[in-house]
């Protein structure tokens, strides 16, 4: 899966070339938009087949399965996640691998850990987890750990490369402080610096952790404390984007060459900022519930430098 | 040795003077903290020693309470409940581990 892969090519052209970035979103049946400089253009009606038939690399983005979750909202989230992975086994390019943006399970216990292991064990892809608070929540906070902490660093961050694409799995849910937001801490800090230096800046860079690290909504704690102190170590990088999860709906910004977005849940969707006296689960009506839910695959072409990232609901 | 069983003693007479102040009061009070759309409710309390607070979640997100070197209740489901006796006097800030945002406030006189 590892493909280092050295584009000297790349490297001529430096890290101050303007990386052009496409963001393409559908919205049922494929309605195309782009964004280039951060200025979003619609490119109307595309045959959603042909959009999903990228070129390069392609890996997926699944986030907060929640598997154990069975309120109102979604009374069988473990069945919308086997949903999700049917979709994922129908694309008809097969992805590199496969990122989750963590609560895997709604409240830790060795059984959902189980189930959802056994869904999303059936995309046979190499998954990269990243914890959310809901995998954190046992006595012990080992079953995460026991299944998924092997080879990582503290509470389970840790780095990867793949197809010249250096990949950071970040951990921003453990020991959060009264009236904060997410928190990196210091010593995973330290280890992202130390990470990242030697890196040729015309290397892009994926960043991926359950809670925003850039600040969405502080009145939700959508937003990570020390998040702008990572962002300021990935400054000069050429290309930079940053994944998360935690907040169940879409949402993104393109700042210079970073571009941050966030990923449908497979479980249940939660309110835009704002827009409901609390974030807790929203429950829609049932025809409209697989529209909010979905994945987000990501697509990296190794000559035009371009990180496409397509948002699929799991239905129109 | 002797040390050892002053400092037993020591601890004796300070229990038995806590319990002493609990019983002072005919009635201890049972307090009741609801957890709904992410807050408690209500956030602030003014409580007396020995008095008793049961927080419930009625959210459909698992939250906690914890006051730092004080109390950790374990995970909340939905409906679940946690219970703590407060012993002696003192402010007893506290959040949601799960959802920092969430904040309370309990002082015990």
């Amino acid at each position: 899966m590892s493909d280092h892969d050295h584009n000297h090519n790349d490297d001529e052209r430096g890290p101050s070339r303007r990386r052009v970035l496409e963001c393409m979103t559908w919205a049922g049946t494929g309605v195309l938009w782009t964004i280039t400089g951060g200025v979003p253009h619609s490119l109307g009606l595309v045959d959603a087949a042909n959009a999903a038939e990228p070129a390069g690399m392609t890996f997926l983005q699944i986030s907060d399965s929640h598997v154990g979750f069975d309120k109102p909202a979604n009374p069988n989230a473990l069945g919308t996640l086997e949903e999700a992975i049917n979709k994922i086994n129908a694309m008809p390019k097969k992805p590199s691998f496969m990122i989750h943006t963590g609560d895997i399970t709604h409240l830790s216990k060795a059984a959902e850990f189980d189930n959802a292991d056994r869904i999303i064990s059936q995309a046979k892809l190499d998954v990269h987890y990243v914890p959310g608070e809901h995998d954190f929540l046992d006595e012990e906070i080992k079953f995460y750990k026991e299944r998924y902490g092997k080879g990582t660093r503290g509470p389970g961050y840790y780095s990867f490369d793949a197809n010249g694409v250096h990949f950071v799995g970040l951990v921003n849910v453990v020991d959060l402080k009264a009236g904060g937001l997410g928190n990196l801490g210091a010593e995973q800090l330290a280890w992202l610096a130390d990470d990242l230096k030697g890196k040729s800046k015309s290397t892009p860079v994926v960043v991926f952790a359950h809670i925003p690290l850039w600040t969405v909504y502080p009145e939700w704690g959508w937003g990570t404390e020390d998040g702008g102190r990572a962002l300021e170590m990935l400054k000069g990088f050429g290309s930079v984007t940053v994944l998360n999860g935690h907040i169940h709906q879409v949402m993104q910004k393109v700042e210079g060459a970073v571009t941050f977005h966030t990923a449908r849940s497979t479980a249940f969707p939660q309110p835009a900022p704002g827009t409901a006296p609390s974030p807790g689960p929203m429950k829609v009506e049932d025809a409209k519930l697989r529209s909010m839910l979905g994945i987000a695959s990501v697509n990296f072409k190794q000559n035009d430098h371009k990180l496409a990232i397509i948002d699929t609901p799991l239905a129109g | 040795m002797t040390g050892t069983t002053l400092r037993s003693l020591g601890l004796v007479i300070a229990t038995a003077i806590l319990l002493q102040l609990g019983s002072a009061r005919a009635h201890a009070e049972e307090v009741k903290v609801t957890i709904d759309n992410f807050t408690f409710s209500p956030a602030e309390l003014k409580l007396k020693v020995g008095d008793t607070i049961t927080w419930t979640n009625h959210d459909d997100i698992p939250h906690t309470v914890v006051s730092a070197g004080k109390f950790r209740s374990k995970t909340m489901d939905t409906d679940n409940t946690f219970s703590f006796t407060f012993t002696s006097a003192g402010d007893y800030k506290y959040f949601c581990s799960l959802h920092p945002h969430m904040t309370g406030m309990i002082k015990v006189e």
